[in-house]
């Protein structure tokens, strides 16, 4: 890269830093009537509170597909608790099903004791929001870094649209991709995706928050640093986070608890010591595997 | 034998007679979202634009060589009889009526259904549908009605636009061709005393309902996808024949109830 190329770089990264944008950005937000609502936001936006949620019979089939067998789980409010198995367990599934996006066959999923089957109407009216990570980060193509993450907030008018570039601008930064706001989501790595997927979930201000292998295509650095991102989201924000993965230290190492799947079925809760002292024959067929097991002990 | 003739056949009904709901209940959706049309203004427009702007080169390009065709097709055949002052009156009336919105519909069915298809069904299999859901954004709002509206505004002004453009080439056709030789001042008069408002208006709003049935197929779709990148691969072709066949269904009918 020659110098004039790096000076070039450097002062789009210190235009993009701007909290109002290029001119495009501002001439096509502009539209938006939120731009005179000034600088306050919805009331309720700021705190987020972490909700319980309590799964109690949960089935699921596709066609003779049996993917969820009665599925009984209950998750306390402010934990991190990680849902771990192979691959092709419904695992995945199972965190459709909590968003909605999927519906069971039977049972039922209650979050602060809200069905999150019911109607609509009495979802509205509902005190809590979630949102989720998703394998493939799932970021809107045609828009750029900064307007994934403020998507929400504009479609919804949460807030002024001053505002909402300085929530841009602060989530991006505690995923560390500050000043980033002008980037196309084609121009980013895999991490670096996922990291973007993180700070567009942060921007509901969610109560719950959900991440679908939030590891799969990260590399160990990347993976520690998203961690370290997760952790320290735990400390400053209380929310509910529920993590489904198959990266398994990762899971023990975040997590309050962590329930094992297998085949369709949870088949051990536990804190991450007990899971690792459980003698069940199928939990010790999956931690102590040779080379993504967790080291020693038996290994 | 019969028995599973008769199960295959009622089983393809279900399922067209299924698709045919799917599409119905879209479209209500999305006509129930026009009412959120001012604020996604800005996606509107971009859509118009790709529509639009992007289509009109090509559309312009194809209507100008139909309407040199149809001028050197029908021209030399009048004058075998002397009859080629006609020749104003036929290609405008044909172009107005009929060609000008059907091959500008189809065009814009191949160019923009086909690509509103992929795109939308690519949302689809990477997950960025489902995103949309739970940021609690309607995707039918967000994607299928700014996409309606767009081609339901812009395709009447492309077929405008071809509309003159083609009756031009027909035109300057019937002047240079040495076997029509008819001056281009008759064949305006011509063209202008067999054109009404009202046929205009008909055409135009052929045009209309053709970039309805382009929107709504392409999103309808997209929607629909399933399966990875073949699933796409086959959305595209699958919009395409599908708004083909509407748009020829269509015409048949409008043209059969506003003669």
């Amino acid at each position: 890269m020659t110098d004039s190329d790096k000076k070039a770089k450097n002062g789009h990264l210190q235009n993009s830093s701007n909290p109002r944008g290029t001119f495009w950005s501002q001439l096509a937000h502009g539209f938006s009537p939120a731009i005179v609502e000034g600088d306050s936001c919805q009331v309720g936006y700021e705190s987020s509170s972490g909700v319980s949620i309590h799964i109690e019979n949960l089935n699921k089939s596709f066609g003779d597909n049996h993917v969820l067998k009665n599925i009984n789980l209950d998750i306390e409010p402010g934990e991190t608790f990680s849902i771990i198995g192979p691959s092709g367990t419904g695992k995945s599934l199972l965190l459709k099903h909590i968003v909605k996006l999927e519906n069971a066959d039977s049972g039922r999923i209650l979050i602060n004791d809200h069905d999150v089957s019911e109607t609509e109407a009495i979802n509205a009216k509902r005190s809590f929001r979630y949102s989720m990570v998703f394998q493939s980060s799932a970021l809107f193509n045609s828009l750029t870094v900064g307007e994934n993450v403020g998507l929400w907030l504009r479609e919804k008018r949460i807030c002024g649209e001053i505002r909402i570039r300085r929530i841009i601008q602060e989530k991006l930064q505690l995923v560390g991709l500050a000043g980033k706001q002008e980037l196309r989501t084609s121009e980013l790595s895999g991490g670096m995706k996922k990291r973007v997927a993180i700070a567009r979930s942060l921007a509901m201000s969610p109560d719950l928050i959900l991440y679908d292998e939030p590891t799969a295509e990260l590399d160990p650095v990347t993976s520690d640093e998203l961690a370290r991102v997760i952790i320290s989201l735990r400390e400053k924000v209380n929310l509910t986070t529920i993590i489904v993965s198959h990266d398994l230290n990762f899971a023990l190492y975040l997590s309050d608890r962590v329930a094992m799947m297998h085949d369709g079925e949870v088949v051990a809760i536990g804190t991450p010591d007990e899971i690792k002292k459980s003698q069940n024959p199928i939990v010790r067929n999956f931690i102590y595997t040779t080379t993504k097991g967790i080291q020693g002990e038996g290994g | 034998m019969f028995m599973r003739f008769f199960a295959t056949m009622g089983s393809k009904l279900l399922n067209v007679a299924q698709g045919l709901g799917e599409m119905l209940a879209l479209l209500c959706q999305t006509i129930y979202y026009f009412k959120e049309a001012p604020r996604n203004l800005t996606s509107i427009l971009r859509q118009m634009n790709i529509i639009g702007v992007d289509t009109l080169p090509i559309a312009m390009l194809v209507s100008l060589f139909v309407g040199m065709v149809l001028s050197v097709q029908t021209g030399t055949e009048l004058a075998l009889y002397g009859t080629q002052e006609a020749i104003g009156a036929i290609v405008g009336v044909s172009m107005v009526k009929e060609l000008g919105p059907v091959m500008t519909g189809l065009l814009v069915a191949g160019r923009i259904g086909s690509a509103m298809a992929a795109e939308i069904g690519a949302m689809q299999v990477y997950e960025e549908i489902d995103a949309l859901k739970t940021l609690e954004i309607s995707p039918v709002r967000y994607l299928a009605m700014p996409r309606l509206i767009a081609c339901l505004l812009t395709v009447p002004a492309l077929v405008a636009f071809a509309i003159v453009v083609g009756i031009f080439g027909g035109g300057v056709i019937a002047e240079v061709n040495p076997k029509i030789n008819v001056p281009f001042s008759v064949y305006y008069d011509n063209m202008i005393r067999a054109l009404s408002y009202k046929e205009i208006f008909k055409g135009l709003l052929k045009a209309m309902v053709f970039g309805g049935i382009i929107g709504h197929v392409g999103c309808y779709i997209g929607f629909k996808t399933s399966g990875g990148a073949r699933g796409i691969g086959e959305s595209t072709t699958r919009s395409v024949v599908l708004s083909f066949l509407l748009i020829m269904v269509a015409n048949y009918f409008l043209t059969r109830f506003m003669i």
